[in-house]
């Protein structure tokens, strides 16, 4: 044989074997990791603070009970009794990651017997990057809405990651509102300077004022000043269109060079004032409290400061109402960028605007906090069915208030409960980008919530035949060994109450009721041929997805 | 003669007559959309409106490149004009169809509003109030279905064909009176087709029902039907599933021809698909064309919607007429503002929310009438006959029988008219 024929047959030969093996080699792999059981990533003695720091949550979170107490008082309200440790769970994981907690994370909590689940798994979500994504995107729609704004000037992704290694870092919060108020340089490199970016105008004419004044205004002090935009205050606001113009000044030099960023000295923020003929100079002021203003500084490095100043409660009291909306899914006042600067406040409010200030602006310490209270840890339901809860008991947080879930929290949980592991930075890379694709399908047709808003609008038709009938939850609830958990359960559970037990956790983070569980295991035990248990187990899934309680956070 | 026989006499005449006017295939005709046709066609005139169609020109048209253009003017842009069927005025070249149907049709030329930002403009047109931080108005659609439930029919009563990011909205009537938004009806309606068989659907159904009851234990009673509508929402929803009714939000069905008149366009089919939902008892229906914020290229940009509107426009009406619809649905054509006067640097027209103009017919509606003049120099920014928009939306309540002036309590404490206007009387038949 003529080896120069043999090699040319041979090599071709080899590497077909090669990529052969290479694929079914893979393939093993991926069917062998997807099916090993879950192992244990969370550990008992990580809290994530000091004694002290914890006395302080405890304490601060009694006041605040104590104030709403009295308020129940006054009312004649009695309030509803502790909700259970893994209904904390749940609802601490959609507030700060957007998403259920897996079986896994359940069934590891279950084995850890924590004494004060709450402040644990606070820990633990504070250390899982979930958090930073999900707190960092949430606020960023509050800073910078969900459009994609000028087109090469504008990175709203870089914003997002350069506010999750702050909230990862746990960066006070005044400083992480100082860089976005006061940032200079390019869009890509100093990420915080697309907060200004995002309002360039067309024509070279620079960031808009008016629209910082209204961002800065709502977002940071919770003061809806660009209704008087173009006019004075009517229905009995007091605030005067000058006043809105003079906080815009502030921006004024805003401009953009070479460098990026930057004040340029020479730039004046002009404007036309209703019944005037001409623009005119409008010099920057500041709405209330002009001696908090330093009296150094570039225009915008000065209202940083004013803004968060240590003295200007309303900055605090902004964050703390968008913090606990974050928490309940509904604000302590609504809306939630529409505080009162003289109050009345709800009861609460100065109690927990006054502690962040004290402690140094500390966002993880507010979450704490809020989540250490007897309003967050409240059951939704009443425990004696004659008395159920009143929604007067609701309005007053005499029970934890049922609200619906946003649209990417049930993308989330859909996708979440769908797998028995946690899906996390440490899933794979693919199924990762699944997950992302999936929840940005899927929030397009079920209707983006848009910049952070907190309505109590009800189902809509729309909404339950996505539900009942669309890609997510058909494609993450059908017969499916190797991805979808309904399947695994079915293959893996012992017994039909284990196996429905497993459902029940994996989409609604609780054990089944004593006649749900009767119900579903007689299904499951009648399982036979043409009516199999996978598909017993995937119409389980399908149900329980579709019910009011996975819809509404309670 | 018993009465049910007489109706079938009645009906086999409506046919008749529809396939001696043109409307040619019946096919498409539904059996509640021919006893609605046949109610019409035995209303006495002056009955109140049943139904509303707004045509939505998302971005905001110009007056100047259509309705109200000033040729040979300062501010006329190079338009060319045409006359229309009612005697003395103009539109601009390319809306030849709809200046045919003129006499059916009233024209504003003198709407004012006070909103020259597109989101909050939308509001304020579609609702009749002014954006308010406190509470979100329900847009007319919502209005009308609250004041005038429907039972009869199986499918939503408020759609949004081709819906912006801006779809009509229920409001403080609260979301189960948002509409339903669907996109070209050339392609079937997303997600309304179960996945699975009848009998393992059932099976579902019965286990939701346990599960349901557990999550009701020690939760207000009526948490369902006041706040969550998360069941009531379900039940609409299998009804709609498995109606009938269905088939009116896709044109598979419809001959090529009827599609024709409107236009091979998403928003042509929009309206065809707007006409058959009323006939299939639908109250309000919204068909969006957007394109129409021309900053830039005004005159080309304008041009080119003008064409797309045109056959749209004057077919639904035409055929609205035909099928003895027209006095019970009121059609409401126009967007968020007019455009400016002067033309920029780019040769675009700028957001114009002083004096900007409407097309109103139908329901009531005067036909064949102009209200309002606007200044031909462009110099004075006041139209003549000035009409409000909060006086347009209490005029269309009127025409649907609707005491506008009620105050309903919101969910916020405050009460709020259904709308602050006043009838404009020059409006009305």
């Amino acid at each position: 044989m003529n080896p120069a024929s043999f090699l040319s047959g041979w090599l071709p030969r080899l590497r077909h074997v090669v990529v052969v093996v290479g694929i079914g080699g893979a393939a093993a792999w991926g069917v062998v990791e997807l099916l090993k059981p879950p192992v244990g990533k969370l550990s008992k003695h990580y809290v994530g603070m000091t004694m002290d720091q914890s006395q302080s949550v405890l304490d601060a979170a009694k006041t605040v009970d104590a104030a709403f107490e009295a308020d129940w008082g006054q009312k004649q309200l009695q309030p509803a009794a502790k909700a259970d440790d893994l209904t904390l769970v749940r609802r601490l994981s959609l507030a700060l990651t957007g998403s259920i907690p897996s079986l896994q994370e359940i069934r590891e909590i279950e084995r850890l017997k924590i004494a004060d689940m709450g402040q644990w798994w606070l820990s633990q979500l504070f250390a899982d990057r979930r958090t930073s994504d999900y707190l960092a995107e949430r606020l960023v729609r509050v800073y910078v809405g969900i459009e994609n704004g000028p087109f090469l000037i504008y990175r709203r992704r870089r914003l997002v990651d350069w506010l999750s290694d702050a909230l990862q870092q746990n960066r006070p919060y005044d400083q992480v509102v100082r860089s976005l108020i006061n940032a200079n340089g390019v869009w890509t490199t100093s990420p915080e300077v697309n907060f200004i970016t995002v309002t360039n105008q067309m024509g070279n004419k620079g960031p808009d004022e008016a629209k910082l004044a209204a961002r800065v205004s709502r977002a940071f002090l919770g003061v809806q000043m660009d209704c008087v935009q173009c006019h004075d205050g009517k229905l009995g606001s007091t605030w005067k269109q000058e006043d809105f113009h003079k906080l815009a000044a502030y921006f004024g030099q805003t401009d953009f060079s070479l460098n990026g960023l930057r004040d340029d000295p020479k730039e004046k923020y002009r404007f036309r004032y209703l019944g005037k003929m001409q623009e005119e100079v409008v010099p920057a002021m500041v709405p209330w409290k002009p001696e908090l203003l330093p009296e150094k500084g570039t225009p915008r490095d000065r209202l940083a400061k004013w803004v968060t100043a240590k003295g200007n409660k309303p900055f605090a009291r902004t964050i703390v109402n968008r913090m606990w909306a974050l928490l309940f899914n509904r604000p302590l006042i609504s809306p939630v960028d529409d505080i009162p600067l003289e109050g009345p406040f709800p009861p609460g409010l100065e109690l927990l605007a006054d502690d962040f200030i004290a402690h140094g602006c500390d966002l993880q310490h507010l979450i704490r906090v809020i989540a250490a209270t007897r309003v967050f840890q409240q059951s939704s339901c009443s425990a004696d069915p004659t008395h159920p809860v009143t929604p007067e008991a609701e309005a007053a947080w005499a029970a934890f208030p049922i609200t619906r879930l946003r649209p990417e929290q049930m993308a989330g949980s859909v996708i979440q409960a769908s797998s028995l592991g946690t899906i996390d930075a440490d899933t794979h890379v693919l199924l990762r980008i699944k997950r992302d694709l999936d929840v940005a399908n899927f929030v397009k047709r079920y209707g983006d919530s848009g910049e952070d808003t907190f309505d109590d609008a009800g189902g809509t038709i729309p909404q339950r035949l996505l539900l009942m009938n669309g890609n997510m939850i058909s494609e993450n609830t059908r017969v499916n060994p190797l991805l979808n958990a309904a399947t695994r359960i079915s293959m893996l559970a012992p017994d039909n109450a284990t196996a429905v037990e497993a459902a029940y956790l994996s989409v609604f983070t609780r054990r089944p009721a004593a006649e749900e569980g009767a119900y579903f295991i007689k299904l499951l035990t009648g399982a036979r041929k043409g009516r199999s248990r996978g598909d017993i187990l995937s119409d389980l899934f399908w149900t329980l997805m579709n019910a009011t309680e996975f819809s509404w956070n309670h | 003669m018993n009465t049910s026989l007489c109706q079938n006499n009645i009906h086999l005449t409506r046919r008749s007559l529809l396939r001696g006017t043109g409307v040619a295939g019946v096919s498409w005709l539904t059996p509640l959309a021919d006893l609605l046709a046949v109610e019409a066609e035995q209303a006495p005139k002056g009955k109140p409106a049943r139904s509303v169609i707004l045509l939505w020109l998302g971005g905001a048209a110009s007056q100047l490149d259509t309705f109200d253009p000033h040729p040979a003017t300062k501010i006329g842009g190079g338009i060319k004009t045409i006359p229309t069927a009612i005697t003395g005025v103009e539109f601009a070249a390319g809306l030849e169809q709809t200046a045919s149907v003129m006499q059916d049709v009233s024209l504003i030329r003198s709407m004012v509003s006070k909103e020259g930002d597109h989101e909050r403009a939308f509001y304020n047109i579609k609702t009749g109030y002014r954006p308010d931080p406190t509470l979100i108005h329900p847009s007319i659609g919502a209005i009308v279905c609250h004041e005038l439930p429907e039972a009869k029919i199986e499918i939503p009563t408020h759609v949004s064909i081709l819906p912006n990011q801006w779809p009509a909205r229920g409001g403080f009537f609260g979301a189960k009176y948002d509409a339903f938004q669907m996109y070209d009806p050339k392609q079937p309606v997303p997600d309304v087709k179960a996945r699975v068989d009848d009998k393992r659907m059932e099976r579902r159904m019965e286990g939701l029902s346990v599960v349901e009851g557990a999550f009701a234990q020690g939760r207000a009673p009526n948490l369902d039907q006041g706040k969550t509508l998360h069941q009531l929402s379900m039940q609409r929803a299998r009804r709609m599933m498995t109606s009938d009714q269905l088939k009116v939000f896709n044109v598979s069905d419809v001959p090529a021809g009827d599609l024709a008149v409107y236009g091979d366009t998403p928003f042509g089919r929009g309206c065809f698909t707007a006409l058959r939902l009323i006939q299939a008892g639908v109250r309000c229906v919204e068909v969006t064309l957007n394109g129409w914020d021309t900053h830039a290229n005004n005159l080309e940009g304008q041009a080119a919607q003008v064409r797309i509107l045109d056959a749209a426009y004057a077919s639904l009406i035409r055929d609205l007429k035909k099928l003895g619809l027209l006095e019970s649905t009121v059609v409401i054509c126009g967007g968020e503002f007019g455009r400016t006067p002067k033309i920029n640097n780019v040769g675009g027209r700028d957001h114009w929310p002083h004096a900007f103009s409407m097309l109103v017919a139908g329901g009531g509606f005067a036909a064949g009438r102009v209200m309002g003049a606007t200044d031909p120099e462009g110099e004075k920014k006041e139209p003549v006959n000035p009409i409000h928009v909060e006086d347009l939306h209490a005029t269309i309540q009127d025409l649907f029988g609707i005491d506008f002036s009620k105050e309903i309590m919101t969910p916020v404490g405050r009460p709020m008219a259904l709308s602050k206007g006043e009838v404009v009387a020059g409006l009305k038949a």
